[in-house]
């Protein structure tokens, strides 16, 4: 395949077919035993079905918003596969599989889409931030917190690394664009990896960037590389060699999963009105899925029980899902004030008081009979 | 002919009034080609207009902000949506230190007349960032002209009045009151509009002004037909800057009584600026102090709180309370 297309698929790394043959390729050795085969093959199922369960529960009004991450679960859970406990990452807001490798509780992932909380989780606890919603921002976070990294002489071949997610409409932001700076001309132990979903809601990659956008990376002085984003083996190896070096001193790496987002943009979304059917067959064909699950029926890594025990643990993890969003309590009003500031703040300490009072004269009006 | 309209349906047939009149009009932004932008706002203008005068830029603000300057510098009457008013910010920097001071530093050498479309305010119970209401920011930056809308016809209009205002002017969008309908009539003369920067008296009364813009006006005008105690005048400012303080005067002077309600903080807002000018030049006639009534000084919260934030309808009518305890 030639490289000479913007935005066709050029050469890119792949490890396994979309028929679940293995191929070697010479950088990217795939070190991986039946026992993990196995459990990448349940993080992508489950990973699924938290994604449908939640797209389900905005259907029904219980989330305000969801964006959807089908098709893109070999990305994420390969990459994040790749991490140590002590590497941190910067996601975007669609990374739910990467929530889900960090340990982050599935019902914690809803909070921000119900409306409940901005957040869910302790960043700290997981190595995994909070979801961005300003495009582009976490890039530059990332690339400073690796600085602080390698400034603590925490890298090192057992030390930690760092991994930003985001997509091929964040590239076109200026942050991006800096955060490659400051990554290459510090050698910062951080791997971008950008997962080009082909749209950036309405708009396809032509029109963010006229070149392959791992090719953004040579520019900037760092190597990029594209991988079959479908390609759960791809994704791991990859990231993983990335990591590496990031953490022995070879600085930055762009990892370009050239993937498919298959649902909408998120649950607001109407992609008919730019977008042609044709297309998402096409990539039905190149499901992460079913190719992991091609191969380990071909290579005799798991039979049918193995199958039927991941779908009815899918099926059980949706159920718990389901009870466990509609039973996230609606916060206090006067949470409105809570940890606007980490010292006193008088004005606010008012405000809320004022507040407290106003709500109370309801309470008091109620007990009269109203107001 | 009068249509009725949605306020976003009447932004749209605005902006395509504009396009035919001025080939020089050019629409960009993230999605607003072939979507028709995230609200559909520039429905049908790529198909019809073609994708040279209907943009869809990168995914860049300050890019979409910056080469906006440059096709103004050019001839040309650039209109940008941004998608959300939290995402306005990668723009302050182009916005705040070029756009607004383009004119005054080429000592009126050049015009950058360009139209920034914002979508903004809460009560859609959107995630962080998409419920935001900057105008202080702008407001406190000379230079630039602010607007608001809160119904179809004065969508319609405005809109238009922003496109051929030689001043860049922030054309902010009522975004929880797209879909409010009201009768326009596309075949009057723009002459017989109400100028952009006018304040309109929106229900006439003789106890208290009630001063709101943008999607507020719809509430201060439900609270003041709610107060059956007191005739509540409410005016619709419109131009958040510059303010059109006669108008404003002239009520306060006849009701005595000033409510002023806005969906952002109350701390450094617009309220703010206009109760200290109102108390120097109506101080003889204010039977009580200017109240605000307004967010808190926190961060837009996440939506399940967000009927707690923005005032509502009691809170409006707990602040004219308040101006009536003096
Ligand atoms: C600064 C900023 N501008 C605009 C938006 C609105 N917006 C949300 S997602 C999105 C498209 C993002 O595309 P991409 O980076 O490719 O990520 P994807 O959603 O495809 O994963 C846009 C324009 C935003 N969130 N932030």
């Amino acid at each position: 395949m030639s490289d000479n297309t913007a935005h066709g698929e050029p050469e890119l790394v792949q490890l396994l077919t979309p028929d679940g043959e293995l191929i070697d390729h010479p950088d990217y050795p795939l070190e991986i035993g039946p026992e993990d085969i196995r459990g990448l093959y349940r993080d992508l199922v489950l990973v699924r079905r938290v994604d449908t369960e939640a797209v389900a529960l905005q259907r029904q009004g219980e989330l305000g918003l969801w964006a959807s991450l089908l098709g893109q679960e070999a990305a994420q859970i390969g990459s994040a596969r790749a991490l140590r406990p002590q590497d941190t990452a910067f996601p975007s807001y669609r990374e739910h599989g990467v929530a889900w490798v960090r340990g982050v509780e599935p019902k914690a992932l809803l909070g921000m889409w119900r409306g409940v909380s901005n957040g869910g989780w302790d960043p700290a606890q997981h190595g995994l931030q909070l979801y961005t919603i300003v495009i582009g921002s976490q890039t530059l976070h990332a690339t400073g917190y690796a600085m602080g990294v390698q400034r603590d002489g925490a890298t090192g071949e057992d030390g930690s690394a760092v991994i930003v997610y985001f997509g091929d409409g964040a590239t076109s932001q200026g942050d991006t664009s800096e955060a490659f700076n400051f990554a290459a001309v510090n050698n910062a132990p951080v791997v971008f990896f950008l997962q080009n979903n082909q749209w950036a809601i309405s708009e396809p990659p032509e029109r963010q960037a006229r070149v392959p956008l791992y090719r953004r990376a040579a520019g900037f002085g760092f190597p990029g590389v594209r991988i079959d984003g479908n390609d759960v083996f791809a994704s791991l190896a990859v990231t993983r060699k990335a990591m590496q070096q990031a953490r022995e001193g070879q600085g930055p790496m762009l990892i370009e999963a050239f993937t498919y987002r298959m649902g909408a943009h998120t649950t607001n979304d109407d992609p008919t009105r730019y977008r042609v059917a044709a297309e998402l067959e096409e990539w039905k064909a190149k499901d992460p899925i079913l190719r992991l699950r091609a191969h380990i029926q071909q290579q005799g890594l798991g039979d049918d029980d193995f199958f039927t025990e991941v779908e009815n643990e899918a099926d059980r993890l949706g159920e718990r899902l389901r009870s466990e969003c509609r039973s996230l309590p609606d916060p206090d009003p006067l949470d409105i004030f809570h940890e606007v500031y980490a010292e006193p703040n008088t004005q606010l300490d008012l405000q809320r008081a004022e507040f407290a009072d106003y709500l109370a004269s309801f309470e008091d009006a109620g007990a009269e009979g109203g107001r | 002919m009068s249509v009725n309209l949605t306020i976003g349906k009447a932004i749209n047939a605005g902006l395509r009034r504009a396009m035919e009149a001025d080939p020089k009009v050019l629409v960009m932004g993230e999605d607003v080609g072939r979507l028709g932008g995230v609200f559909r706002v520039t429905d049908q203008l790529h198909k019809d207009f073609g994708a040279d005068r209907v943009i869809d830029t990168p995914l860049a603000e300050s890019g979409i902000v910056g080469t906006a300057i440059g096709l103004a510098l050019r001839g040309y009457r650039p209109v940008c949506e941004i998608q959300f008013d939290g995402f306005f910010f990668p723009a302050t920097n182009q916005s705040f230190t070029q756009l607004a001071k383009m004119r005054r530093r080429s000592a009126g050498a050049l015009s950058v007349p360009v139209v920034l479309r914002i979508p903004y305010g809460g009560g859609i119970g959107a995630v962080e960032h998409h419920s935001e209401s900057p105008e202080a920011y702008f407001a406190h930056t000379a230079g630039l002209r602010v607007v608001t809308v809160a119904n179809a016809v004065d969508a319609y209009w405005m809109i238009q009045q922003a496109i051929t205002s030689q001043d860049p002017v922030v054309f902010f969008e009522p975004k929880r009151r797209y879909y409010d309908k009201a009768d326009v009539d596309t075949d009057a003369s723009p002459d017989s509009a109400l100028p952009m920067g006018a304040a309109r008296v929106a229900r006439p009364g003789t106890d208290a002004t009630l001063l709101a813009y943008g999607p507020m006006v719809k509430t201060a005008l439900q609270a003041a037909e709610a107060d059956t105690d007191h005739s509540l005048e409410v005016v619709d400012l419109r131009s958040i800057s510059p303010v059109d303080y006669a108008t404003v005067e002239e009520s306060v002077r006849r009701t005595g009584r000033l409510v002023i309600t806005h969906e952002a903080p109350v701390s450094g807002g617009v309220g703010g600026e206009i109760a200290a000018r109102i108390t120097e030049s109506c101080f003889y006639h204010l039977e009580a102090p200017v109240i605000r009534v307004g967010a808190f000084d926190t961060p837009y919260p996440q939506s399940r709180l967000e009927e707690h934030y923005l005032p509502d309808l009691d809170r409006i009518l707990d602040g004219v309370d308040r101006a009536f305890t003096y």
